[in-house]
């Protein structure tokens, strides 16, 4: 009896030890590593695409459309709620995000029908993005205009 | 080097998203857009072209890095086509991404089904 009752405040004791401090530490843990690891593959493609056609520019585009192709694929196979869940913030701030965003409702309401279905629903997340990032855009443009 | 700079860079971008996302009532949606607008009036500034330069994709792909390309996006045109510009650029600026993402989210649509959950 005695030594089972040890037996568990040792195990207890184990357990304060081993266990992560909070969620909040290991969220941000795997978001780092998951976030850090999505960003140096787009290194590699950015500077692959480089190499290939001499252009800044050209490059950072085309490695953004790389990596929302593959998201938009991941998210049509199932595989990227899996990694989102895994890695949190390190999954949807990256621009994946945003394609993920755009991808996974356009696939789930399909039944919904091809215009307020897939048409519609693709902007519920992806829409307000667009039209924020719009307005600020033309916030800076406003001053730029002005102030050069 | 770059590589190594892109990754702590992203990482601790995103760390700050997962702060965001835990400690406040903000919701993944309302984070992209904050990201956003946050990198695009940096971007107005010229503070995170020089976070760019520094680390590259690790500054570029995250969402800041898209808010960023808008406000380049909208100096250009205005440089180039005066105060039209003003309306054109960001629109044009995100045009690559947001096209490519409609095209594939739709080709998806057509051939993925919905996973059980």
């Amino acid at each position: 009896m005695e030594s089972s009752e040890k037996a568990k405040k040792q195990y207890q004791d184990m357990v304060e030890i081993y266990s992560p401090k909070s969620k909040i530490a290991t969220d941000c843990l795997r978001a780092f590593l998951c976030g850090g690891a999505v960003c140096a593959f787009g290194q590699f493609l950015s500077n692959t695409y480089l190499s290939y056609t001499g252009s800044k520019e050209t490059a950072g585009a085309l490695t953004a459309v790389t990596l929302i192709f593959l998201t938009v694929l991941f998210t049509g196979l199932g595989v990227f709620d899996k990694f989102g869940k895994l890695a949190g913030a390190g999954s949807f701030v990256p621009i994946t995000g945003f394609a993920n965003a755009m991808s996974s409702p356009a696939i789930e309401f399909k039944r919904e029908g091809l215009v307020m279905g897939i048409g519609a629903k693709m902007f519920t997340v992806a829409g307000p993005v667009i039209v924020y990032g719009c307005l600020a855009s033309m916030v800076v443009g406003l001053f730029y205009y002005f102030l050069k | 080097m770059d590589y190594l700079k892109a990754f702590v860079v992203g990482g601790l971008i995103c760390v700050v998203g997962q702060i965001l996302l835990d400690k406040t009532r903000l919701t993944s949606a309302r984070i992209l857009v904050l990201f956003v607008v946050a990198g695009c009036l940096l971007g107005g500034l010229g503070w995170y072209e020089k976070l760019v330069e520094f680390a590259g994709a690790g500054a570029s792909v995250p969402l800041p890095g898209f808010g960023n390309a808008l406000a380049k996006g909208v100096k250009k045109e205005i440089d180039e086509n005066g105060f039209i510009g003003v309306l054109t650029g960001g629109f044009k600026s995100m045009a690559a991404g947001v096209g490519a993402a409609m095209l594939f989210s739709f080709l998806a649509s057509q051939i993925f089904s919905a996973k059980e959950k």
